[in-house]
């Protein structure tokens, strides 16, 4: 018990999942502390998002343990919602509720799972999307809006549940080149507001600029974890060298 | 800034020679049966008589009643309307079901719409009445209901469930229309439901809603918009699959119409007049549905 402020909001530990016969994960074991910032970076199905998903439970793990909060997350568990209520997520495709206006996809969470009225979900969310500078644009259907402008409000949405910590999933992947700015510059002041993150994403410079520590997987398995300065300059592992010549190679 | 040039205007769309051909050709073939049905059927029209059966004048009073074939019409309308809301309950839920992860419901639905789906209409009406409802009713107590209960004896209860004295016959005329209906509301819930992508489940499960929640909120008003369509046309043919359990003598419009036809010998005339009462009933169902998919579609731009 040296470090009271650094408990671990998330612990997994010899996590590991199967689809079938493909192991998507073997043996993960990571701890997230409270404000901490991660970034998961890898090739691509190298089991980033099933980890990231497995935390909120949107996939089952078969094998290992996960904690959130000093709680334990199982697959078959009743009160998953209380749980899923302390951990935001953000999707790479934004998954807005099309038939709600964007001020509704903010308010269903706070009103169905936090029990608020009508009125109190409504200044709530309202005072997220000034947030994320797109409250003039509550009244609006999500298919009117641009993706970076869906992907704020995916992350007002989320933030709607005041959860204690985010995840993201590829959250800017689905985007134009020119929409990526302002939904990074939305992570990047929640990352200095000390929101607890653990961003997959390819955004190098993103990574570099928030992150306390970076999470490489290849192959369902954590290769290394290293601070952006270590990572980014004098990698470990020839997987990681490899996959950086390639990211950051042109 | 550059001034750019105006849109070019769009030529209005007209009738070409081509339509006014077709629509033309047509009106001939109408005019042409018409004119060949009654050079060759001998055959006394008589609407007088079968119209007085819609709405009958008592010459003694002199005053106008309503007659059998309306009485008619209003049970099937009647009847149409509890099997279209009792089907459509039956139909969510068991097409729900057919999505659920758990077997047992899985397969407790899917036997359901299986076996109703496969046998013909008319089987599985007799068999609904023989074995199930002509047991059951009486058991519990539906054919002896007091005529004089301030519960049915009230012009409400007229208006929803008619006479009295036809309540159980009318109950088992509905529940066998919604079940039969149902099975096939059923397959277009489930369809509605599983045409909702995964992602939606996600972010509605993601921010903490239950699967009730999930469904209510999120699921089936997306799905509700899409199966519009689809279950305008179940409905409508409810309403006019209503005209079969005038085989269990269920005293609704074509029960008693066939009655008028062979009591009048007006059989064309009974007949065309009565098809004019389905159109009528199902055209305005078809306008109220086309209404809502408008609405629909409004709230999704």
């Amino acid at each position: 018990m040296e470090d009271q402020t650094k408990e671990p909001l998330v612990s997994i530990s010899g996590l590991s999942k199967w689809y079938e016969d493909f192991n998507a994960l073997h043996d993960i074991n990571l701890t997230v502390s409270m404000g901490e910032k991660l970034v998961i970076c890898g090739p691509s199905g190298s089991g980033k998002s099933t980890l990231i998903r497995c935390i909120n439970q949107l996939e089952a793990h078969q094998k290992g343990t996960i904690f959130v909060d000093g709680l334990e997350v199982r697959p078959e568990m009743k009160n998953l919602e209380s749980i899923r209520r302390d951990i935001g997520m953000v999707f790479q495709n934004f998954n807005l509720f099309p038939h709600k206006t964007i001020l509704e996809n903010l308010m269903l969470g706070p009103i169905r799972n936090r029990g608020l009225s009508f009125k109190d979900a409504e200044a709530l969310a309202m005072q997220y999307l000034e947030k994320v500078q797109i409250a003039e644009q509550a009244n609006k259907y999500p298919a009117q809006l641009s993706g970076g402008q869906q992907q704020r409000v995916a992350i007002a949405r989320a933030l709607c549940m005041t959860p204690k910590i985010m995840l993201f999933d590829e959250p800017t992947s689905a985007l134009d080149p020119e929409m990526i700015a302002g939904v990074l510059d939305v992570m990047v002041q929640l990352a200095d507001e000390g929101m607890t993150m653990i961003c997959v994403t390819h955004e190098m410079g993103f990574a570099r600029k928030i992150a306390d520590r970076i999470v490489f997987m290849d192959e369902g398995e954590i290769i290394e974890i290293a601070t952006p300065e270590v990572f980014f300059s004098a990698p470990e592992s020839e997987r990681a060298k490899l996959f950086l010549s390639q990211v950051l190679g042109h | 800034m550059t001034k750019r040039p105006s849109a070019p205007a769009v030529p209005r769309k007209r009738l070409t020679v081509t339509d006014y051909t077709l629509f033309a050709g047509v009106i001939v073939l109408i005019f042409f049966s018409i004119y060949r049905v009654n050079d060759v059927l001998v055959y006394n029209w008589n609407w007088q008589r079968v119209l007085s059966f819609v709405v009958r004048f008592d010459s003694e009073t002199g005053t106008y009643s309503a007659n059998l074939l309306l009485y008619g019409l209003m049970t099937t309308v009647r009847l149409a309307f509890w099997a279209t809301v009792l089907a459509a309950i039956i139909g969510l839920i068991v097409g729900y079901w057919r999505t659920c992860n758990n077997l047992t419901l899985r397969i407790i639905s899917r036997g359901y719409v299986e076996l109703i789906r496969n046998i013909p209409p008319l089987v599985f009406i007799f068999i609904f009445f023989f074995f199930i409802s002509s047991q059951i009713f009486p058991a519990l107590g539906f054919d002896n209901i007091d005529r004089d209960n301030v519960l049915v004896d009230n012009v409400l209860f007229r208006i929803f469930f008619g006479d009295v004295r036809l309540f159980s016959n009318f109950l088992a005329g509905v529940l066998c229309l919604a079940m039969f209906e149902a099975a096939y509301i059923a397959e277009i819930v489930r369809a509605g439901i599983q045409s909702i992508g995964k992602d939606q489940w996600e972010a509605a499960r993601a921010i903490g809603l239950s699967r009730f929640n999930v469904l209510r909120d999120v699921i089936l008003p997306q799905a509700g918009r899409k199966i519009l369509p689809p279950l305008a046309g179940q409905f409508i043919t409810l309403i006019k699959d209503s005209s079969i359990v005038s085989l269990i003598s269920i005293q609704e419009l074509t029960f008693l119409a066939t009655e008028v036809a062979s009591s009048t010998t007006k059989v064309f005339e009974t007949w065309i007049l009565v098809g004019g009462m389905y159109f009528c009933i199902c055209f305005s169902f078809a306008v109220l549905f086309g209404w809502l998919e408008r609405r629909a579609r409004r709230s999704l731009k």
